[in-house]
């Protein structure tokens, strides 16, 4: 077997992907491309309120129009008691998600779904829907979070009290929790500091901006037992979901993953899927039911917009003596926003002896916040990293060497709680400071910033069957939904350990009946996690090769090894025997004991923290306040690349979605409470001329809990660009923006008001 | 409502369908003709998912009638690859991994495709430029437009 | 649900005939790119289309009296390929393939701009500013206007009942004339522009400006033709001084809203910025 020492012969190149040739063919088939026959439309009705009582739901002149198969509402979904349980890396509320899928009582956002249908054709289900009668009573509603956690502002939720303060308030509020998180006396710190700096920042909601709509399949059948194909990022969870919400059995539900197009997070929970399992059922048919895009943005994501505020103190070395902050979440219409993440991230990066952050996880008429790659880190860490900035500057000392002084390091115990083992966040810093970018000469009106960020990653729930077939070609099946090349890692890590050519690994995301369950693709998970489950079933069955060489040959397993992708003689004195590919040995599988083929069940501990430091150039016009980026520079700590090229395009691609956040994108609300922009004309997305090419440098810090040293890719690359970009603006313009995004009329506004 | 007949040509195949006056050309492609490979991400003509050609032109299959299809040719991701042979673009994005979940993959292409038709030697800006329409949220567009840019150089050579 | 019907006529008389028997539930369709986009929003509900697309006078580009005549079904894609036209009125082929996309460019009309009447189109400013020409055509024959006269108001035009444009005129230019386009979005492609500013000038040997038109887009409820704005340039050399005019011309006549698009504030700076930028570059070209 290949040690972890050897020479890789396959770990951090760039094989073209098992599933590449369907993708560029058009052949892959994604959420809304399955049809089935006698297969219905189905449709939902949403809330045009932000806030508003359903006082009846008229649904018979829907149900008796011809063509007509299934209506629902909330009513066709039990009422569930509160239940929180791990959904990626938040918390999922069953009572809430039951209500989210239909609301029940009240409707709780522009958008909010409140029954659905299920027809012979698109445009009778359309009809249907105009003929459902809805008598709502409009309610005031709450966009802004500073504005609902007023005292006078209108409550969503009657049996809120705030969690996490004593006593426990007797007012109901729109404060789900509060939630403080600290080490030391930052009193003290501040004391002993020689400058501080503290400023209030604003972020927007942003959407996860998948190109491909929410979809899903369902079919139904009459013993209770359903099939449903979906667009998810964990067809496990997703079943469990499911079933919860219908009340069915988790084994007679199998969920069949469909190619997914884009998730960034936003795929982790369920919108569509119990919707179409439901009218399925009602209808006795099989029904898909896939989003619109104005659906996408009103009723699916986004994450949380929030008010931020954060102190800095240091001394004049420039050692952080006191960092803290107030963090105010909207989490949208139920609660559970990451403000916790949010608040454990804050100053992750950094080695201060003094850290007190308080957050606030607040509800507003917006919808339910999902997942969004690094969940709460990236508002957060804008603001620390925009504050450290400042501190530089005052300081007059380089922003990097700033961040060297008190960057956390293997044993810096994190203000969160745990101790750091082997990081590479210094390695990132000193890479930036390398780097020929952050010398380069600047022109007129131009300006660079640098921003680090920091992520935990997660392991978790993982399985992967290994079967090795006649020709000696394997078969590998795992439960992680590929969502940017992930075969490709499976399919190199299996290659590696076993010493075979990767094009003779097959990699497929096995359904859930087929598989042992696999928590998401998720927190950066599946490369770590999956990829160990795959490295030991690629073990079990190099070992169950030698058992098999071993009979064949006759000798004693022991003086068999396994080296190279071939069964050979453990040495002289074990025979002269010709090594025996894989191949061979499958040929003769029958004669000694049957089909080779392995699994593997683990729950993967210690995922490394992952760090990114990155350099950006931008140009401000001074007349109009537009910012063109100009350079772009990504540096990570990666652990180990398995798959290179597809490691550098989670960077790139976190980076272009950071640079959207920091410029272009957010969510805007007329005076009604109604989503203004629930499009890509006006949901500003960066487009391929808005970007300069993006350079992803990859730094390599091993993870010592995986065999190759693998750490989480995907989720830090989004963290630093918020500031990264902000503080190069104010290189090139001398005003600190401190609200996102910064799109040109902010920037004209805050030159012409030199603040 | 009645239904149109429409005879036209697609990927070089003479086709006829039905179709409601409503229903777009990519409706008409992905429900009642099953071509799947062109994808809906927005049905405004904002995000390129549905790029086809039609009489050569570079167009948004959402934003045409599937009626307006008569006696024109439309060409379509499921037509870009000659037999067993992937065109050099669809060759190039699965080398340089530009493509990460790949539902923007298939709009890119077809319109990478008509760039080089039109100008086989782009410039970067040329090249980001023409595929401004067609979002990708995964890649950051880097790998993409290296991959078109050294087909393009490629082909020149070739 | 209504029964929509499609219809594609081969002449002008037979799609005026087809509007007038449709009674006001006809939509055109030319290039389709906001017409589709309305209808499947559910903003209009038509009981007719009538696709102007295989009407050929609609869909040619002529030589006319040193002037050019360009059906109004004619593509953006193809009116920038049109040679004549890049080197007579370069401002208006950078303003019509400005509008969306490239496989948008590959559908959308001149026409189709004009009649969607939307403040914010970026072909008109541009038409405006070049004093182009439109024929229409109607119940009761055929008339021509001034593009200028067009648009009345977001969404309406001042199209009789069943007329219909069939093409735009933009006349033979004197001597060193220029002219040229320039809009603000917040990105670089793919959005509605927050301001549009067009300039035409002429200008004499001795690079005195001696005729000029300039039209804001997207500040007002309909296009704005600025005629302070043309009176700073004519008789100047596009000095320091008559662009601040320029600049201040234009910014007074802005009569902008707040949406989501852009705020009052930057709209009008903006505008006066992009007058000043346009009117540089018409200057450019007009010197050759």
């Amino acid at each position: 077997m290949a040690s972890e020492n050897q020479e890789l012969k396959w770990i951090g190149t760039s094989p073209v992907r098992p599933d590449g040739t369907d993708k560029v063919t058009g052949r892959a088939k994604f959420g809304a491309d399955l049809m089935l026959p006698g297969m219905l439309t189905g449709k939902i009705l949403r809330s045009p309120h932000a806030h508003a009582k359903i006082k009846s739901i008229d649904t018979s002149k829907a149900e008796a129009l011809p063509g007509v198969k299934a209506v629902v509402s909330a009513a066709d979904i039990a009422e569930m008691p509160s239940e929180w349980v791990p959904a990626g890396e938040l918390q999922l509320n069953y009572r809430d998600l039951a209500s989210n899928i239909m609301a029940r009582g009240k409707a709780l956002y522009d958008g909010h779904a409140v029954a659905a249908v299920a027809a012979t054709s698109a445009a009778i289900a359309d009809a249907a829907l105009d003929l459902i009668a809805v008598d709502y009573e409009v309610l005031p509603h709450v966009i802004d979070v500073e504005e609902a956690m007023a005292p006078d502002a209108p409550v969503l939720h009657e049996d809120m009290f705030t969690e996490g303060v004593t006593p426990t308030p007797d007012k109901p509020s729109n404060i789900f929790k509060e939630i403080d998180i600290g080490i030391g006396d930052v009193e003290t710190g501040f004391a002993a500091a020689d400058l501080i700096v503290e400023r209030s920042f604003k972020t927007a909601p942003v959407h996860q901006g998948y190109i491909e709509p929410h979809a899903a399949v369902a079919s139904f059948a009459e013993d209770g037992q359903a099939e449903l194909w979906c667009s998810t990022q964990g067809h496990f969870t997703a079943r469990a979901y499911c079933a919860k919400l219908l009340g069915m059995d988790v084994s007679d539900l199998r969920v069949t993953a469909s190619e997914i197009g884009g998730g960034f997070g936003g795929k982790t929970t369920v919108y569509v899927e119990p919707v179409a399992l439901l009218l399925s059922r009602k209808a006795g048919r099989p029904v898909r039911v896939v989003m619109t895009r104005d659906e996408v943005f009103r009723a699916s994501g986004p994450t949380s917009g929030a008010a931020n505020w954060v102190k800095i103190g240091v001394t004049n070395d420039g050692k952080i003596v006191a960092g803290e902050a107030v963090l105010k979440y909207q989490a949208g219409a139920f609660p559970g926003s990451p403000v916790q993440p949010g608040c454990m991230c804050a100053f992750a990066p950094y080695d201060i002896e003094n850290v007190k952050v308080k957050g606030y996880d607040v509800v507003t008429n917006r919808p339910k916040v999902a997942a969004y790659r690094a969940p709460g880190a990236p508002i957060a860490e804008h603001a620390v990293e925009s504050v450290l900035d400042e501190v530089a500057k005052k300081l007059g000392m380089d922003p990097i060497e700033l961040r060297q002084k008190n960057a956390a390091r293997e044993g810096t115990n994190a203000a969160y709680g745990p101790k750091f083992g082997p990081i590479g966040y210094a390695e990132t810093l000193a890479a930036a400071k390398a780097h020929p970018h952050y010398s380069a000469p600047l022109g007129p009106n131009q300006g660079r910033g640098v921003a680090s960020g920091f992520w935990f990653n997660v392991g978790g729930d993982s399985c992967a069957t290994m079967n090795v077939s006649e020709d000696g070609t394997l078969v590998l099946a795992t439960g992680s939904p590929d969502i940017g090349g992930s075969r490709a890692s499976m399919a190199i890590m299996a290659a590696e350990t076993l010493g075979i050519d990767v094009a003779d690994v097959r990699p497929i995301v096995a359904d859930t009946a087929s598989l042992g369950y696999t928590f998401l693709t998720g927190g950066s998970r599946v490369t770590f996690a999956t990829g160990m489950a795959v490295i030991e079933a690629s073990k079990q069955i190099a070992e169950e090769l030698r058992q098999r060489a071993a009979k064949i040959w006759d000798i004693s397993v022991d003086a068999v090894v396994w080296e190279d992708g071939y069964a050979k003689p453990a040495g002289a004195n074990a025979g002269d025997f010709e090594p025996l590919s894989i191949g061979d040995i499958a040929a003769q599988a029958g004669k000694t004991g049957g089909p080779i083929s392995a699994n593997a069940a683990l729950n993967a501990q210690g995922a490394g923290p992952g760090f990114g430091t990155h350099i950006c150039d931008v140009e401000v016009d001074p007349e109009t306040g537009r910012v063109t980026v100009l350079r772009y520079t990504a540096i990570q700590d990666c652990g180990k690349a398995i798959h290179k090229a597809y490691v550098e395009g989670q960077i790139q691609g976190g980076a272009a979605q950071g640079i959207g956040w920091a410029l272009n994108e957010e969510y805007i609300y007329d005076e009604k409470g109604r989503l203004d922009n629930p499009g890509f004309l006006d949901y500003r997305i960066p487009v391929a001329s808005d970007l300069p090419m993006i350079e992803a440098v990859i730094v390599e810090v091993a993870n010592p809990t995986h065999p190759y040293g693998v750490r989480g890719v995907g989720e830090v690359p989004i963290i630093p660009p918020m500031a990264t970009v902000a503080n190069a603006i104010e290189g090139a313009i001398g005003v600190r923006m401190t609200e996102l995004p910064m799109s040109p009329p902010k920037v004209l506004a805050a030159l012409d008001n030199g603040r | 409502m009645a239904k149109i007949h429409v005879t036209t040509t697609i990927n070089g195949e003479p086709t006829e369908f039905l179709c409601e006056p409503q229903q777009t050309l990519l409706d008409v492609l992905r429900d009642e003709l099953r071509l799947t490979g062109s994808k809906e991400g927005c049905g405004t003509g904002d995000c390129g998912a549905c790029s086809v050609t039609f009489d050569g032109r570079l167009i948004c299959s959402c934003l045409a009638l599937g009626a307006e299809a008569e006696g024109h040719e439309i060409e379509t991701i499921e037509g870009m690859a000659e037999g067993e042979n992937l065109h050099p673009l669809q060759q190039k994005f699965l080398e340089h991994a530009a493509l990460q979940c790949g539902v923007c993959t298939p709009g890119i292409l077809i319109a990478a495709k008509a760039l080089l038709e039109k100008n086989p030697d782009p410039s970067e800006s040329e090249v980001r430029y023409w595929l401004a329409g067609n979002l990708c949220r995964c890649t950051g567009y880097d790998k993409i437009i290296r991959a078109v840019l050294e087909c393009a150089a490629d082909m020149r050579g070739a | 649900m209504n029964a929509l019907t499609y219809a594609s006529p081969g002449s002008v008389d037979e799609a005026v005939k087809l509007l007038a028997a449709a009674d006001g539930n006809a939509r055109l369709l030319a290039g389709g790119t906001d017409l589709l986009v309305q209808l499947r929003l559910g903003m209009i509900e038509p009981s007719l289309i009538i696709d102007v697309k295989n009407i050929s006078e609609m869909t040619a580009i002529k030589e006319e009296n040193g002037g050019f005549r360009i059906g109004a079904s004619i593509s953006g894609a193809a009116l920038g390929e049109h040679a004549g036209m890049q080197r007579a009125w370069p401002g208006v082929v950078e303003a019509v393939a400005l509008i969306g996309s490239t496989q948008i460019q590959g559908r959308a009309t001149m026409g189709g701009n004009l009649c969607n009447a939307s403040p914010a189109a970026d072909a008109v400013p541009a038409m405006i500013a070049a004093d182009a020409l439109c024929t229409i055509a109607g119940p009761d024959g055929r008339r021509e206007a001034r593009v200028e006269e067009i648009v009345t108001g977001p969404g309406e035009t001042s199209l009789e009942a069943f007329e219909m444009v069939v093409d735009f005129f933009f006349p033979a230019r004197p001597a060193r004339s220029g002219d040229a386009y320039l809009r603000f979005i917040p990105r670089t492609e793919m959005d509605i522009a927050v301001v549009g500013a067009g300039v035409s000038l002429t200008l004499d040997e001795a690079g005195v400006c001696t005729a000029a038109r300039m039209a804001l887009g997207a500040v007002a409820a309909t296009q704005l033709v600025v005629e302070d704005a043309a009176k700073a340039l004519i008789g100047s050399t596009l000095d320091g001084a008559a662009m601040e005019k320029l600049d201040s011309a234009a910014r007074a006549a802005c009569r902008p809203i707040d949406d989501k698009r852009g705020t009052i504030e930057h709209r009008t700076k903006v505008a006066g910025v992009l007058a000043r930028r346009a009117a540089a570059i018409a200057k450019q070209r007009a010197e050759g």
